[in-house]
């Protein structure tokens, strides 16, 4: 691989309560590429994806074991500034969550806390990631409005320009169609698909035509367990595993 | 056969029962509004409204109940903002910074419950105590105070079960774009919950406006609307229990009077707060 | 300089963040120590009486003479139990049918009115529900007794009890509906699938599971009556004795306290003697509502 690696997940062990939910994961996330996590529901890929920021701090029982490298910061730390290392990771959940505020306030909302005030810059900002998402022309002359009056497809985008404006370098998407129509599910695809040259992506998906057409990079988990990972084309045309090929023919789902 | 018609029977008798007392509830409803809307309104004049008591009103002459509104409106909305300053952060500390520390809330909302079913004349008794250890007499102040600690646990409890519906994903989004705690408990927490907490505030409000028996000896009675906090105050439900303990028959009346516009007041209240809970679940996100 | 500022701005923020979670901990732990410190207030308070006399002798005595310093709270006590327990009674079985009317047979749209009706009465001041009492309650009260061949001003024991019933009506009432309301669809398509109709079924699947709740509800019933004051003072008679009818007058602890507080401060046992009543209310309640809880939270699972 001639990718750096952005993320590097070492022995990471996490239980909710008596369940042990992820089981000794080792893996290296490259930089500027899309990596998909993939596996059938259930497999622990949200709870890998949302231990790279930390929310796993927001469920009770949680308790984890292991470092995450994030350059050289360890994130699990518990000294680490988690408020700062979560700017540098935008988060896209399954269904949208518009923060209860008007369109412009949802992509400026991150650089006001961050101290960023003057009009001008801000007017700038949400024009550039709204453009980003393709969502400049259906919202410039609403811009006021509260977000919540979107439609599903665009509330996503919205949040995906939202994830982007506080200039993160890491982009953590966790099913981010799932909600969607099949429409506005393409969309948000190209949309990533776009992104990747920009931002390093982590992607947890259980469809398999979806990583397929996205994937880079494909990390495939079972039963708390990673079973394999690697180039998109190895895993997708030559997996080694017996359960990773029986996935792929479509067994489990 | 036999055994059939009994089953059907029972049900029915139970069904006519079930109904009596649907009835009956909504009867003992109308008769409160009703007999204090007959026995009150007679009496009730715009002066009543309008003027203090002028001298020998307790013997029937001119004057009016203007000092009780005034000071009950003083002395609920000074209780509801004091307590607000303690029950909003407290609300959003459980919901918030202790979201995973599920033994931590729940040990606030027991202390909470039981709070809330400690009578107000506990209060009240507790609040003279109180008032005395300070050297405070009885006052507005002291009625405030009182009041603030009778209305916190019904403030934060309301508030509690409107934001405990808010989904963690909005929580995430916000923990995502940097937010520390306090951001996310009151810039997006709050504005999400918003017109919930508005409830939650108006109800607190309506509870301490209607309470006698925490301020009976706390926040005094005078005619005169008080100018500081250091002064006694009257209160509307206060001022129709003493009208109607005197024998005159005009001052009776009156008591009844002000009976009307102490439930107007709290009927309002609560027709605004059911206005912003409607408005609340319009809004709300999935 | 705009690294300046914004160093300057973080500092800000570090600061906003520490000073808001400072308070919400203050408020947290104020909210702890209530409990504790109101029981420590009443508790030194009455402490001079205990100091005198022993608990059973002021809980079994019915001699109320603060002047001479003799403090019987059985009047009181027994006042107090009456009042409580005949609201309770007439209160639970409409609470219990209407809930199951409400959450089993009716519409959509009679819950829907019926809400604002719960609401509206919970949220009428105790002092209103006393005027209504006196203009209805004690007259009627008053005939009832002359129906009976018993002579009654009306001022009674069941006159303080049915107005307490209508009272903490809306406040046992949410509790079943919501209790009503959380048991399973499952259930009871488990039931009618068996063959029972549906009484059969409320009778004998729902309100076995809602068992729990039910009995909390009225638990929490009990602890709202026995502190309410204002309402049965005012039409309950206040005359110090052991009640012995329902068409009695009757002078229950909130009473005894608020007709008393205030003037009683020139005689520090007569003062004690109040806050005695007042923390037997407390710890009265407090066990009723937290008996009640904890039957709601470790019972509702079990069945």
């Amino acid at each position: 691989m001639i990718n750096e690696t952005k993320i590097n997940i070492e022995n990471l062990n996490l239980h909710i309560g008596k369940n042990h939910i992820l089981k000794d994961i080792n893996v290296q996330i490259p930089e500027k590429k899309l990596t998909v996590i993939l596996g059938p529901s259930g497999c622990g890929k949200t709870t890998l994806l949302k231990s790279l920021n930390r929310l796993t701090d927001l469920y009770p029982e949680v308790k984890t074991q292991g470092r995450i490298f994030n350059g050289d910061e360890d994130i699990l730390h518990p000294k680490t500034e988690i408020t700062e290392l979560r700017k540098k990771m935008g988060l896209l959940a399954q269904s949208p969550y518009p923060l209860p505020m008007s369109i412009y306030d949802n992509i400026t909302y991150g650089l006001r806390i961050s101290g960023r005030r003057k009009k001008r810059f801000l007017n700038k900002r949400v024009e550039y990631y709204l453009r980003q998402v393709s969502l400049w022309d259906e919202v410039k002359d609403r811009l006021k409005d509260p977000a919540s009056a979107l439609s599903i497809g665009q509330q996503q985008r919205l949040c995906l320009a939202r994830g982007l404006s506080v200039d993160p370098d890491i982009l953590l998407a966790d099913e981010p169609t799932s909600a969607l129509d099949p429409i506005s599910s393409r969309e948000v695809e190209e949309l990533f698909v776009k992104l990747k040259q920009r931002y390093t992506i982590v992607m947890v998906t259980h469809i398999l035509r979806q990583a397929k057409r996205v994937a880079d990079y494909v990390i495939f988990m079972y039963l708390g367990e990673i079973i394999e990972h690697g180039p998109a084309e190895q895993i997708f045309e030559h997996p080694r595993n017996e359960i990773t090929k029986s996935y792929i023919k479509g067994i489990y789902s | 056969m036999n055994r059939q018609l009994l089953r059907k029977s029972e049900e029915l008798f139970y069904r006519v029962l079930m109904i009596i007392s649907t009835v009956i509830i909504i009867i003992a409803l109308l008769a409160i509004i009703i007999s204090i809307l007959v026995k009150g309104m007679p009496s009730l004049s715009w002066s009543m409204i309008t003027q203090t008591p002028k001298g020998g009103y307790y013997f029937g002459k001119e004057g009016g109940i203007l000092n009780a509104i005034i000071g009950s409106l003083y002395l609920s909305g000074g209780a509801t903002l004091l307590a607000l300053a303690v029950s909003l952060p407290l609300a959003l500390y459980m919901n918030v910074h202790k979201l995973k520390q599920k033994n931590v809330v729940n040990s606030i909302r027991f202390f909470l419950d039981l709070l809330w079913g400690v009578p107000s004349i506990v209060y009240g008794a507790f609040g003279f105590t109180l008032m005395v250890l300070l050297g405070l007499r009885t006052s507005l102040l002291a009625g405030i105070l009182t009041v603030t600690l009778f209305i916190i646990p019904i403030m934060v409890r309301s508030m509690d079960e409107v934001l405990k519906t808010v989904p963690k994903g909005l929580l995430e989004s916000a923990f995502s774009l940097g937010s520390t705690r306090s951001e996310t408990a009151f810039r997006v927490m709050l504005r999400q919950c918003i017109p919930g907490i508005i409830t939650a505030i108006l109800l607190a409000f309506g509870r301490a406006i209607g309470d006698a028996a925490a301020v009976l000896f706390t926040a005094g009675y005078t005619d005169y609307i008080p100018t500081s906090l250091s002064q006694p105050t009257a209160t509307l439900p206060l001022s129709v229990f003493f009208q109607l303990s005197s024998p005159i028959p005009e001052v009776q009346n009156r008591a009844y009077a002000s009976a009307v516009v102490l439930t107007v007041i709290v009927l309002i209240i609560s027709i605004a707060s059911r206005g912003f809970s409607m408005k609340y679940q319009k809004n709300k996100i999935k | 300089m705009r690294a300046l500022v914004l160093t300057n701005f973080k500092l800000r923020r570090n600061l906003r963040e520490k000073l808001s979670t400072f308070w919400m901990k203050c408020c947290y732990i104020l909210v702890l120590a209530m409990p504790f410190i109101l029981l420590t207030g009443l508790l030194i308070k009455s402490s001079l009486l205990f100091g005198e006399k022993s608990l059973t002798e002021l809980i079994f005595s019915s001699e109320w003479k603060p002047m001479s310093g003799k403090f019987g709270f059985l009047p009181f006590i027994i006042s107090s139990l009456w009042v409580t327990f005949i609201s309770v009674i007439i209160a639970a079985p409409i609470c219990l049918l209407t809930a199951i009317y409400l959450t089993q047979y009716a519409r959509r749209v009679v819950l829907k009115i019926m809400q604002p009706v719960i609401d509206i009465l919970a949220g009428i001041p105790s002092v209103i529900y006393g005027v209504w009492g006196i203009i209805i309650i004690v007259p009627f009260v008053s005939k009832i007794a002359g129906w009976f061949n018993v002579h009654s001003s009306g001022y009674s024991i069941l006159a303080g009890a049915v107005v307490l019933a209508v009272m903490i009506i809306p406040f046992i009432l949410n509790i079943l509906i919501e209790v009503y309301k959380t048991i399973p669809i499952e259930l009871s398509e488990a039931s009618l699938s068996l063959g029972a109709t549906k009484w059969e079924t409320i009778k004998k699947v729902l309100t076995r599971k809602a068992f729990p709740g039910i009995i909390s509800s009225f638990g929490l019933g009990v602890s709202r009556a026995f502190g309410e004051t204002i309402a049965v003072l005012m039409v309950v008679g206040n005359v110090v004795h052991i009640p012995t009818g329902i068409f009695q007058a009757g002078y229950p602890l909130p009473a005894l306290i608020a007709n008393n507080y205030g003037e009683m401060l020139s005689i520090p046992m007569y003062d004690s003697a109040l806050m005695l009543a007042a923390l037997i209310l407390f710890i009265v309640v407090t066990i009723f509502n937290m008996g009640s809880r904890y039957i709601i939270i470790h019972y509702e699972k079990k069945i």
